[in-house]
């Protein structure tokens, strides 16, 4: 089986993040890179399907140069090969961007299964991978919480409102799972050393066949028009039980009309 | 004045309030028009409609439509965008919201904003990033802006529309079929509201203890009527059911009032509750981080201050 497993850097999820006043996008070299928390859980699946059922794992991302880094890390957790798209025209792209840029790199590879993390915790839009699957009619099983792949039948169990849905496709398929789905593996030592020499194919927009019209900030579908830093909250009251904690919360909760 | 479509989320053949809250704003930005799509279309939901708003109901009722995720909404609208031209498309914030805006954006080539909490009748919404430390407002600049809207942003307000029914019939792509949900398994909910929706959440993690601990936060969340959450140190435990999250991973709320009781505040679970408007916290260790975010706090024992809290709120009800 071959699988891709998209995962994505971003800021160090306890940094500050803020936007840059120049063209309003995420400042990325304010804080340390990091691997995308959900896309760990993507690249355990992949590699526990891989080693239960036979296969290869490619892992995928867009990003700056210092991306690499992710990509290194889930190359020493496991995975066997990489591919990193990155072009300064990249900038800035947006989901829509994001997710045409990844369908185009991931097209005409022979992929069986496509694994994404459910959201990225800069962008939090949880978009992106059914807008791949949109692009590449791949069927959509996205929010798993659990994955099996029996023959060429893929089934998941989607996190719903009320519980969860049993979803099945045929493959290929595209898959995003949710944290309860695994527990990811620590990159071992012995992964680490194997992980320098294990091949990395870099690819710019040319190369990966891509327009630059429908790629980066001037491309976006969307434009910020301003933004702000909230006032911080003003400090609220805290007070130590003293044996009267219950009644003083339900004096405040009668005070602001909750009771 | 342009039409606004607005994706109706249903539970049980009702609409959800949600859907009153998206009609309401829809009404700011032009004609409402709602939109159900899979069976089950009821008088019940023809009813809540009509009641906030909306002027026409197109209908996709095929059954066929609910045993597909998500690509058979991004279809009706995208037939409904281009037969409408609608100046808007508005879903809620929820994994199928999102999802169905985010192919409806790649059918039409339009923008997508995603958790919006509140849009200017100039289509002006407003975002609030990082966890609730930035405030920011974005246009969609091309083609049909599409937004989704974080429940709980918008005071429904009640003003009666026509809900004409309109059916439509789209042929679902062969695309759309690949996926299909063979079983639909709900965890029991009990009578409490919906947690994405509450207007009230009582919340408990790793403090709780233990299952029988949320005896007491039940208690708690039934005396005001209110939502059940939990931490992920207490789902993962086992403690209580993991739909019930709250956080990065979990479901994000933005109630009116959210009780956290014996939760640190890690940034994962504040990332699912920083926007809601009160938030009052019990926590035995004054350092916990959460009590950053808390309006009123007590530093305490959970067991004591919930439990007195619990019996002084149905004392004070009668
Ligand atoms: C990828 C990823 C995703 C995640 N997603 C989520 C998510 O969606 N939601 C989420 O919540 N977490 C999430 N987490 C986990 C998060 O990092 C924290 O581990 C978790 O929120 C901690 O839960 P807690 O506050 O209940 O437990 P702890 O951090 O252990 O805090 C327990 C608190 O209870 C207090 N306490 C103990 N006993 C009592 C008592 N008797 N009375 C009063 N107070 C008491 C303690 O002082 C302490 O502050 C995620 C983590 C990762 C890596
Ligand atoms: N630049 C990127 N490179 C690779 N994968 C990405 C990128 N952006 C998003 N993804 C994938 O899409 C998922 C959802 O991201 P988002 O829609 O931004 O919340 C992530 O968990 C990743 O698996």
């Amino acid at each position: 089986m071959k699988i891709a497993v998209c995962v994505k850097q971003v800021p160090d999820t306890w940094a500050e993040k803020t936007l840059q006043a120049s063209d309003s996008t995420l400042d990325r070299d304010a804080a340390d890179g990091v691997m995308n928390e959900l896309d760990e859980y993507a690249v355990e699946e992949a590699l526990q399907l891989a080693e239960a059922q036979g296969g290869e794992v490619t892992v995928v991302t867009m990003g700056p140069e210092r991306a690499a880094e992710t990509v290194r890390k889930a190359l020493s957790m496991g995975a066997d090969n990489g591919i990193h798209l990155v072009d300064a025209s990249l900038h800035g792209s947006d989901a829509l961007a994001t997710s045409y840029a990844l369908a185009e790199t991931l097209k005409g590879r022979g992929f069986d299964l496509v694994i994404f993390g459910s959201e990225s915790t800069d962008a939090r839009m949880s978009v992106v991978p059914a807008m791949v699957a949109e692009r590449l009619g791949l069927p959509q099983l996205t929010f798993a919480q659990k994955v099996e792949v029996v023959g060429d039948r893929v089934t998941i169990q989607r996190v719903s409102e009320a519980g969860y849905d049993t979803v099945e496709a045929s493959l290929p398929a595209l898959v995003s799972v949710v944290e309860k789905v695994n527990e990811p593996r620590y990159p071992s030592f012995k992964g680490i050393m194997a992980a320098k020499k294990k091949p990395v194919e870099t690819l710019s927009i040319a190369d990966a066949g891509l327009d630059a019209a429908k790629l980066g900030l001037s491309a976006a579908w969307s434009s910020v028009e301003d933004f702000a830093a909230r006032p911080p909250k003003a400090a609220g009251t805290v007070v130590t039980d003293a044996g009267d904690g219950g009644a003083k919360i339900a004096d405040y909760l009668s005070e602001h009309k909750f009771i | 004045m342009g039409e606004v479509l607005v994706l109706v989320e249903q539970s049980d053949g009702g609409v959800k309030k949600v859907t009153t809250e998206l009609l309401t704003l829809a009404r700011s930005l032009g004609e409402a028009s709602a939109v159900w799509v899979g069976p089950g279309y009821s008088d019940a939901a023809a009813a809540t409609l009509a009641e906030f708003g909306a002027g026409t109901v197109y209908v996709a009722g095929d059954a066929a439509y609910a045993d597909h995720p998500v690509a058979p909404k991004a279809e009706v609208l995208a037939q409904l965008v281009a037969e409408k031209a609608p100046i808007a498309v508005l879903v809620a914030s929820t994994a199928d919201g999102k999802e169905s805006a985010g192919r409806l954006a790649v059918k039409t080539n339009s923008g997508v904003i995603t958790d919006a909490v509140a849009v200017s009748p100039d289509l002006i919404a407003t975002q609030s990033v990082f966890g609730g430390s930035t405030v920011v407002h974005s246009k969609v600049t091309a083609g049909t802006p599409i937004i989704s809207v974080r429940p709980n942003s918008i005071a429904p307000v009640a003003a009666p529309g026509a809900a004409a029914r309109v059916d439509v019939a789209v042929d679902l792509s062969d695309a759309a079929k690949k996926a299909t949900v063979t079983g639909r398994t709900v965890a029991a909910k009990g009578g409490r509201p919906d947690l994405a929706e509450a207007s009230i959440v009582v919340s408990g993690g790793r403090g709780v203890g233990g299952p029988e601990g949320f005896g007491v936060i039940e208690a708690l969340a039934d005396s005001l009527k209110a939502a059940v959450g939990a931490s992920r140190a207490a789902t993962d435990a086992g403690w209580y059911p993991h739909q019930f999250q709250v956080g990065q991973t979990g479901k994000t709320v933005s109630p009116q009032l959210y009780i956290a009781n014996g939760i640190s505040g890690a940034i994962q679970h504040r990332a699912g509750m920083q926007t809601s408007k009160t938030i009052i916290v019990v926590n035995k260790d004054p350092e916990a981080p959460i009590f950053e975010l808390a309006d009123f706090g007590v530093v305490g024992d959970l067991f004591t201050v919930v439990f007195q809290l619990t019996e002084e709120i149905g004392k004070r009800a009668h």
